[in-house]
Parts: C-alpha cells; sequence; structure tokens
C-alpha cells in the first residue's frame, strides 16, 4: 500500500504475486503501460524467488527485454569510447586494485583515521552494526531536528538497509531526488541497476508514471527524455529550496582528510550536499580510500566505467563542517551489515572493492536478458552475484541467495571491464565451493552426479569403461543422430537443444586403432 | 586468477608465481637436447601478443595430446584432426592413454574436493614433461587450457596438496591451447590448409578472457586457402552454454544462444568454427534443433584439411553419423 | 561494547592473517601500482592544454569564451548577461570583472559572512566566478570554495554560471589536479564538467537538469 504519492509502506514478499508481476497483474498498480515490478520487500538483500525462477518470469517481459537491450549496449558502447582513450588505463586499474587491497588489511586502522579527521572537523561519527542500527540512527537524528521530509541523493546503501521504508514507519518522508529514483519511487518499485536505477523503464512507462504519481506533472507532458527530465526539475526544485536535512551516500571517504565524496550528474547530489543544514552520510566500511591523492586514481576510473564519461558533471567534496558554506550540521554513519563477515574470506573480500560504477552490469549477457530484479537484491548484475550472498550469508538451504554464484556463464566479460580489477568470474567459482560444502552433509542430485563423475574421471579404466556405456545413447538418439528429447532434467537441454549420440568410436579408440594396432604393448607411444 | 586484460599473462600476484615458477622448473629439468622447452618457457615468460617463431627451432617437436574428456568421448573428431595437423606438419604426437579429465567441470561447479582426484590423475598423466619425456602439451580447447593454467593448482592448494599444486603449476606453464601451441611456439600461421567453405568463428569466451588467444585462431584461418571467412556480429558474446549453467539455469541460456544462433544465420557461413566443442556442442546443438543447416566444426578440424584429405562432409548419411552437431 | 568496538573488532579478527592466502590476500602484499601518468605531454596553461580542455568542454555543452585581458573579459561578462536581471557574485570577484555589466544587471554580493538563502539565490538569473584550476584531460573545473569562487550554493541555484579559469590554472591531466587541490584537501570543492545532465531515461542524455543548465567558460589569458 502506498501512504500518498507512492509513499510506500513495507510490504512482506510473502503476499506478492510470484516474483515481478507482468503488466496489468491484477493487485499491483495498473495504468496503461507499467506495473510495479518489485514493491518494497522485507529484505532488500533477500527478495522473492532463486534466480532461475526469477530470470524465467523476466525473460518472457518483452518490454523489459528491449529497454535493456538498448539501455546496456548503449552505455557499453559509451564507456568502450571514452576507456578507449586513454593510454594508462591499465595501470590506473592496477592503481585501483592494489590501493583496494591495502585498504582491505589496513581497514581498522583507515577507519579509526576517518572517524578522527571527521571529528576534528566537526562532523559527528557514528557506527551501525546491522540495517536496523544504522535506520534507528539515521530516524532519530531526523527526528532530533524535528523535520518530516528530507531529501535524498541516490545511495545503494541506503537501498540496502530499507531506510527510506523505516523513515516513513516513524513518519518521516524521504523523497529521492535523483531522476531515475524518482521514478523507481513514484513507481513504489525497486532498483535493477546500480547505477540507472529506472533501467528497466522506457520512456512512455516514466510519463505514464509521472503522469499519475508526480502530482504536479505538466497534463500535456510528452514522452521526450527532456521533457521528462524537465518535470522532474520543477517536481523537485521546491523541495531542493526548502528542504532542512538531506541523507546522502558516499562514493569515497578519505580516511588521510576526513574528505566525503559524491559522485554525480545531475546536481540533485549538490542540491542536497549543499543547502539543508543538516547533512546525514550513511556508508559501508569499504568505501574508504587511504589518502586525498588517491582520488586522481578513482576519479579517473569511476566517471569512465560507470556512466561513460571522461568526468561526470559534478563532483562534491567535503570534510567535517565548513562554517558558513553548506550544513552546519554533519552526520557520518559507519556500516558494517555484513561487510566485515566478507572481509573474513580472504578470497570473497575482493568483492568489497567494488566501487558500485555498474561495468560489469552492462556487460554482463545475463544481466542484460534478465534485468535486475531477477537477483532478488539492490546489488544485481554480477557484483551482485558475489556481494550479496556474503553480505547476507546463507539461512540454509532453502535461501535463494544461494543460487546468485551460478547466475553466470563464467564468460569474464566483466572482469574485463571491472575499474578494480575484481576477479568476479574466479569469485564466483569460490562462492561455489563454499555454497556445495555447506551443504555436504545432504546428498543432493547434483552432488552425487559430481561425486560419480569425480570418480570416473580419477582413473581412466573407468572412464573408458563409461565411454563404451555411453553407447546407450545411440539408442536414444535412434537413427537420426541426434537427441532430440530427453526426460527432466535433461529436457532442460534438450529443449533448446538437439545432443549428439556418442560417437561409435571415441577417440581414445580411434588411437589404439590407428597408433598402436600393429603392437598393443606401445600403446600410449607414438608411431 | 584469470589472465589480465591487456597482457597475457596472468593476474597481479601470480603473475610472479607463474614466471618465477617456470624458470625454476626449466633449471631443474635441463629437458631434452634440443632445448626446445627451454625456449618455449623463456617465450611464455615474456609473452607478448606477438610472438616471434622461436629461433633455431626445427621439427619434430614431441608433443603430449590432452584431448579433453568431451572431445575423447563425443567429438572424437577434435582430437583426431589435431593430432593429423600436427603429424603433418612434422611434429611428434603421443597421447598419453592415463588421461581423462582437466577437472574443470567440477571446479566450475564448486566440487573442488572432488576436483582434486581428476586433477591428480591429470597432473600425474602429464608429469612425464617435466621429466623431458615431451616438449609442450597440447589442449584442443581454451577452455580446458584455462583450467588448467588458472584453476588446478588453486584447487590443490586449497586442498592442502601443496605439492600437486606446484606440478600442476609447472605442467601448465608447458601447456598450450592449439592456437598457441602453433602460433606462438611453432612459429606458424599458415598450415597449408585447404578448405573452400564459408567459415565464420566463434572466439569463445574463456579463449577470448581467459587465455587470451586473441586474434591467433583467426591468423590461422585467415591462411587457409580457398577460405571464405565471414566476421561474425557480436561474435565476443558468450553463447550461454556456462557448462552447468545450461542446465541450472536453462531458460537464460536458452535466450543466449539465440541470440548467437541469429547472428550465426546472419553472416550465412556453413561452417561455425570455435576452439572448443563444449560451445560447439552448445551452439551446434542449437543449430541442429532449428534445422538450420549449419553445421560447426573445431578449429583443428578445419586446419587438418586439405585438398587431398578434406575434413568437411557435404552431408551424413544418419547411420553413420559421428556426432550430429 | 559500543557498536564502535564491536565493528572494529570484528574488522580486526577478519584481516588477521592467518597464512592461507589464496585470494586477495596475495595483492595485499603487493605494492601499490602506480605506473599511471602523473604528468601530461602539455605543460600547464600551454597552448595544447588549453586547445584540449576546450574540445572537452565544448563536447560536454559548455560555451567557451577567450578573454586575453580583464577589459576583454569585462566585456564578455557584459555581453553574456546583457539579458541578466541580476547576477551574484562572490567577495574575491575583482570590481573590474563586472565593470562591463549593463545598468539593468543589479550586482547581488554573497559571502560566508553574509549569506543569500536558497530562496533569494532562486531569484537570481546567474552567477559570477573564478576557479581554482581545470583539468585539460577531462574537461574540469574545480571550484574550492575560496573568495574569488564562493559558497556552493551560489554557483548552484540560479540558472545560469559564467565561471572565468586563468589559463596558468588550466594542467593537462588529473594527477596533476589533485596534487595542487592536495594542499588545502579540506576545503569544500565542487568538481564541474559541462552542465548538469542525466542520462537516466533510456541512457539518453540531456543537458541541464538542477544544477546552472548554462555554463559559460571563459577563459582569461
Amino acid at each position: 500500500m502506498s501512504t500518498f504519492l507512492g509513499f510506500p509502506t513495507r510490504r512482506g514478499a510473502k503476499s506478492l504475486p510470484d516474483g515481478g508481476a507482468p503488466p496489468g497483474t491484477p493487485g499491483t498498480t495498473v495504468g496503461p503501460g507499467w506495473a510495479t515490478d518489485v514493491p518494497h520487500p522485507d529484505a532488500p538483500l533477500r527478495w522473492g524467488e532463486t534466480f532461475p525462477e526469477a530470470a524465467r518470469q523476466a525473460l518472457q517481459n518483452t518490454q523489459l527485454r528491449r529497454n535493456l537491450a538498448h539501455a546496456t549496449s548503449t552505455i557499453r558502447a559509451k564507456r568502450a569510447a571514452v576507456v578507449g582513450e586513454v593510454p594508462d588505463w591499465e595501470e590506473l586499474r592496477d592503481a585501483g586494485s592494489t590501493i583496494k587491497a591495502h585498504v582491505m588489511s589496513d581497514l581498522p586502522q583507515l577507519l579509526e583515521e576517518l572517524e578522527r579527521n571527521v571529528t576534528a572537523r566537526g562532523g559527528v561519527v557514528h557506527w551501525a552494526r546491522d540495517a536496523a542500527e544504522a535506520n534507528r540512527i539515521v530516524t532519530d537524528l531526523v527526528k532530533a531536528t524535528g523535520e518530516t521530509e528530507v531529501v535524498k541523493v541516490k545511495s545503494m546503501v541506503t537501498q540496502e538497509i530499507g531506510l527510506n521504508e523505516a523513515l516513513a514507519e516513524e513518519g518521516i518522508a524521504a523523497f529521492e531526488t535523483d531522476l531515475a529514483e524518482l521514478i523507481v519511487q513514484l513507481a513504489d518499485d525497486m532498483p535493477s541497476h546500480i547505477l540507472v536505477p529506472a533501467i528497466h523503464r522506457n520512456r512512455s512507462e516514466i510519463r505514464e508514471i509521472f503522469l499519475e504519481r508526480m502530482g504536479d506533472a505538466p497534463p500535456d507532458l510528452t514522452d521526450a527524455p527532456r521533457e521528462l527530465a524537465m518535470a522532474a526539475r520543477a517536481h523537485l526544485r521546491r523541495k531542493f529550496l526548502s528542504a532542512k536535512v538531506a541523507i546522502s551516500g558516499a562514493n569515497f571517504a578519505v580516511a588521510d582528510t576526513g574528505t566525503l565524496a559524491v559522485v554525480e550528474s545531475e546536481g540533485n547530489g549538490r542540491m542536497c550536499l549543499t543547502l539543508p543544514e543538516t547533512l546525514i552520510t550513511v556508508m559501508g566500511i569499504e568505501k574508504l580510500i587511504p589518502t586525498y591523492q588517491d582520488l586522481e586514481v578513482f576519479m579517473a576510473l569511476l566517471p569512465r566505467s560507470s556512466t561513460g564519461e571522461r568526468m561526470n558533471p559534478y563532483t562534491s567534496l567535503w570534510t567535517g563542517v565548513t562554517p558558513g558554506d553548506g550544513p552546519q550540521e554533519f552526520h557520518l554513519v559507519l556500516l558494517d551489515n555484513g561487510r566485515s563477515k566478507a572481509l573474513a574470506d580472504d578470497v570473497g573480500r575482493a568483492a568489497l572493492h567494488c566501487i558500485r560504477c555498474s561495468a560489469c552490469l552492462n556487460v554482463c549477457p545475463v544481466y542484460e536478458r534478465v534485468g535486475g530484479h531477477a537477483y532478488g537484491s539492490v546489488y544485481p548484475g554480477p557484483i551482485g552475484a558475489i556481494l550479496t550472498p556474503q553480505l547476507t550469508g546463507s539461512t540454509g538451504r532453502s535461501d535463494p541467495n544461494n543460487s546468485l554464484p551460478y547466475a553466470s556463464t563464467l564468460c569474464g566479460a566483466c572482469y574485463d571491464v571491472c575499474p578494480v580489477k575484481i576477479d568476479i568470474p574466479t569469485l564466483l567459482v569460490h562462492l561455489r565451493a563454499r555454497d556445495v560444502d555447506q551443504d555436504r552433509g545432504r546428498p543432493t542430485a547434483w552432488g552425487a552426479a559430481m561425486k560419480a563423475a569425480s570418480f570416473v574421471m580419477a582413473k581412466p579404466g573407468r572412464f573408458e569403461l563409461a565411454e563404451k556405456a555411453g553407447g546407450v545413447t545411440r539408442v536414444l538418439g535412434g537413427s537420426t543422430g541426434r537427441i532430440t528429447s530427453l526426460p527432466f532434467p535433461g529436457s532442460r537441454w534438450t529443449d533448446a537443444r538437439d545432443l549428439p549420440v556418442l560417437p561409435k568410436q571415441s577417440f581414445r579408440e580411434w588411437w589404439a586403432d590407428e597408433h598402436t594396432a600393429s603392437d598393443p604393448e606401445t600403446t600410449g607411444d607414438a608411431r | 586468477m584469470w589472465s589480465d586484460h591487456s597482457r597475457s599473462m596472468v593476474y597481479s600476484g601470480s603473475d610472479t608465481v607463474w614466471s618465477d615458477h617456470s624458470r625454476l622448473i626449466a633449471e631443474q629439468n635441463p629437458g631434452p637436447a634440443r632445448a626446445m622447452p627451454r625456449q618455449a618457457l623463456a617465450a611464455r615468460r615474456d609473452q607478448t601478443e606477438s610472438h616471434r617463431p622461436l629461433p633455431g627451432w626445427s621439427p619434430p617437436v614431441r608433443i603430449a595430446l590432452a584431448a579433453t574428456c568431451i572431445a575423447d568421448a563425443m567429438f572424437p573428431q577434435a582430437p583426431q584432426a589435431t593430432v593429423r595437423l600436427l603429424e603433418r606438419l612434422g611434429h611428434q604426437v603421443y597421447f598419453p592413454e592415463q588421461q581423462t579429465c582437466c577437472g574443470q567441470m567440477h571446479v566450475n561447479t564448486g566440487y573442488f574436493d572432488e576436483a582434486v582426484p581428476v586433477i591428480r590423475n591429470h597432473v600425474e598423466t602429464f608429469a612425464p614433461a617435466l621429466d623431458g619425456e615431451w616438449d609442450a602439451i597440447v589442449v584442443p580447447s581454451g577452455s580446458c587450457t584455462g583450467s588448467i593454467r588458472h584453476q588446478q593448482a588453486m584447487v590443490c592448494r586449497r586442498a592442502g596438496q601443496e605439492r600437486l599444486g606446484a606440478t600442476a603449476e609447472a605442467l601448465a606453464a608447458k601447456t598450450y591451447e592449439l592456437s598457441e601451441l602453433l602460433v606462438d611456439v611453432l612459429g606458424l600461421t599458415d598450415v597449408g590448409a585447404h578448405f573452400p567453405h564459408r567459415v565464420t568463428y566463434h572466439p569463445t569466451c574463456h579463449s577470448l578472457r581467459m587465455i587470451r588467444v586473441g586474434d591467433k585462431p583467426l591468423r590461422l584461418l585467415r591462411a587457409v586457402e580457398g577460405i571464405d571467412l565471414v566476421e561474425l556480429p557480436g561474435a565476443e558474446s558468450c553463447c550461454g552454454f556456462g557448462g552447468t549453467f545450461a542446465l541450472k539455469n536453462s531458460e537464460t541460456s536458452t535466450a543466449m544462444l539465440g541470440d548467437k544462433m541469429t547472428n550465426v544465420k546472419s553472416t550465412g557461413a556453413e561452417v561455425l568454427t570455435a576452439g572448443d566443442y563444449s560451445c560447439l556442442m552448445h551452439i551446434g546443438g542449437g543449430l541442429s534443433k532449428l534445422r538450420t543447416g549449419v553445421r560447426t566444426m573445431h578449429l583443428a578440424e578445419i586446419l587438418a584439411s586439405t585438398q587431398d584429405a578434406p575434413t568437411f562432409e557435404p552431408a551424413r548419411s544418419d547411420d553413420e553419423t559421428e556426432a550430429a552437431r | 561494547m559500543s557498536a564502535r568496538d564491536d565493528i572494529l573488532a570484528r574488522v580486526r579478527a577478519a584481516v588477521i592473517n592467518d597464512g592461507a592466502h589464496l585470494g586477495d590476500a596475495v595483492a595485499e602484499q603487493a605494492p601499490v601500482s602506480r605506473g599511471y601518468r602523473t604528468t601530461g605531454e602539455h605543460s600547464p596553461g600551454s597552448a595544447e592544454a588549453i586547445e584540449v580542455l576546450v574540445d572537452r568542454l565544448v563536447d560536454y555543452r559548455a560555451l567557451v569564451h577567450r578573454a586575453a585581458t580583464t577589459e576583454d573579459l569585462a566585456r564578455t561578462v557584459g555581453e553574456l548577461l546583457a539579458g541578466a536581471r541580476s547576477v551574484v557574485v562572490p567577495p574575491g570577484v575583482p570590481t573590474t570583472w563586472t565593470s562591463g555589466l549593463a545598468d539593468g544587471t543589479a550586482v547581488v554580493h554573497d559571502s560566508r559572512e553574509d549569506r543569500r538563502t536558497a530562496a533569494e539565490l532562486d531569484h537570481v538569473d546567474a552567477v559570477l566566478t573564478a576557479s581554482r584550476l581545470a583539468v585539460a584531460d577531462t574537461g574540469t573545473i574545480v571550484l574550492d570554495g575560496e573568495d574569488d569562487q564562493g559558497r556552493r550554493a551560489i554557483t548552484l541555484v540560479p540558472d545560469l554560471h559564467v565561471c572565468v579559469v586563468r589559463t596558468e590554472d588550466v594542467v593537462h591531466t588529473l594527477p596533476e589536479a589533485v596534487t595542487i587541490l592536495a594542499a588545502h584537501p579540506t576545503r569544500p570543492q565542487t568538481w564541474i564538467s559541462g552542465p548538469s545532465a542525466t542520462s537516466d531515461i533510456e541512457l539518453s542524455r540531456v543537458e541541464g537538469v538542477h544544477g546552472p543548465r548554462t555554463l559559460h567558460v571563459i577563459l582569461l589569458g
């Protein structure tokens, strides 16, 4: 249910129609051309079904498929062009990667250094173990100002903790000011992309959403992106000029100076960071960089990877409070929420190097087809597939997040574009191994198959016998040479692909015939 | 770790591990009189995109073939063609029959414990290469080469099998995907093949991004006499196979496969080729299902083809089909 | 245990090296790699650096003007703001820069000590400031809140920004800029690369959202 103008109250995922409801599904908001995809779940890092189930539904959404294909191909081309013009791109990636690795190993000292420097400049630092604690801190800070409205800069971490819903329960309305976040919020939806949360929407859907939900959209609004953006400008301007409290995330926090950075395009970030009296910034403890000078690396890597620009239009850097300029009250909330747990895994922790550029989403062939909602987390795509399960841990074998590390073909496109060189394919495999190991006590079909295959392949004699037994496939294939239909679970293959029958002669049989026919004793040698 | 973006060697930390280790092995194992391994290892150490042929090298090189489990059982034409090609070029090919599989399937599905005995078998099978029995190991698969190079040692070490891991790493340094062997080690791009057909090439993900063969397969194909090589649109996109991905996420896999097949069809090619039979099984399975008439052939099959012994079969009688692709 | 102590304890426990390094820990032992360029081929203020800057600015739809002297600058400012009813100016902008303004253009003063409200600024047509430096490679202008650049609000709320960049302050690369800025890292900074923009609708770029929709850059010198 919406409270007013689309501001959401918390809903349980269980009351929803199965995952992403198709347009027009009863029970969701019905507009001529759009419907809420994923209403706000209880757990922003774990909603809905397993990845394969959610993907199955997403794949059937023609509009989504088209929107995603268009958007991801556009941004891929932009990124490739601006990265291509940097002669030392690989050296910058090396620097980004090694700096982040040092941040992880030095994190305790760096956090204390950051705290010291922010405090010295008039900021107040808070620490939150989890989402509930962070939400409590922020809610109390807002209440202390006496305000019932806040403006927000787009922030993944506040999505992660469900801050807007927590504020709403306490009677505080949070207004998202990033255009895409505004679209998502008005539609009572969840983001489907780290950078472009409304990437699953096209212009005509956005027009419908504005007309229905914005309240002050011009009635003659067309679907031209320029007109839509101007409608958002007009809608938000009054909010910006009157807001007393703003909430932001942070792209970087510089330990040696206490400086925070927000990287943005529209100017909504500057509005929120500059005009209100009180600024509350929530950031994950991993978003540190050691020195101010390190900005020369990350500000080179992030915009080109993210929006495909040489530099984003606006970056704001502030350190504590500057008398007479900007908010005179500044709070920084440092959030753990599973990060220290991820840090304890010395392979998996590389996921914490992420600077949230979203380049891996844009190049991922899986993401391109199923979109962000199928991942059931505010962090979708390849990075989400390694970050989400580490942040949440596993609640057991029915945890849908267990399916995330398998949501990849290991094609490696994500690693190629990652500005901090997170070896995502290797991490996916690592997390698969963790999943398998935690489930070892339980017999599964996969486990049995893998154990059997291991047994067979550990000894050549067994493998050869298995090859001969495979002659049975020739029966399945009949005279066509191809198997066109197998019962479940083989049908998962043969629904779309034929399977060849095994040849009459394996390679090793051919080799024995060809190379050792005259002298069986020399099997294994060349002729 | 996977290969680095712009370099053909591996990622940061392990980069040095690889180089140092291969030097160590070269020193420990003087190798055969021809000193081929030492040169080959030197070539690996300072790999760049364009390798020069090894100076002073002359055939025959003694090459052990890792046929791969999938090709051994299902697509014997690929290792057969590899043997014929290398023998035609004057080299000695060995097939150590103890071999089964590199363990990739187990590793990529997360069954590390189960992968170890498979890797052990692979390592034991090819260990004689470290004693100079063979000069190089060839694998007609980018994916299996990638697993040998980037996964075997890691999995062994995680299981506490340090020595096995070290040996696996040493063997990996002598292991080449087919196009790497031909171009980097043997210094060839024209292998004297004849293949008068319209062909398009799919650069499989692991060849492209895990071991970074670059344009070596294309250079080999361009030199084939009579070939009509056409570019595949969206070539670098994954076909959706991903090993068990095709089963665990079969519908997403199918969506990716559909786009790949559309691109293949748009080229008008008779033959889709690649350096991996796993991907060819996937795309070929789809092409067969839709009766497109496009056939799949391994890169080795095209390179093995000559005017006298063509590998292209215009049509297969159903009964005689080795493998309907 | 406080949340602070609890989190720090968890983080300390997590990063203790247990010797079983397979992944990240390997990289942690490696020194930070800084093989990237820290200076560009064009020296600060050179004609080449300025050419690159102009190219980038134009690409991002900023409007670029040249002024060889302060007199040229005053004339250009006057022309650009001919239609403006008011312009806000920070205290450190030389009065000579505003000497060419039309009689109908009111100068609004703002400083940290004497602040205009956001609502007041919303009724001001334009803002005129200097800048700390500019990065040619990325087309970025940096303001650091000093007296000639003013409070962050004044370059944000008015819809038109006339920004003066002294040519000697144009550096080729980002690392050169960060090195200069690192002398005063705690000043409130705004890095500006073209007017505000969004690509949130189908990745289609629309210039001019909440920040000034028009950005004039005058290169002085």
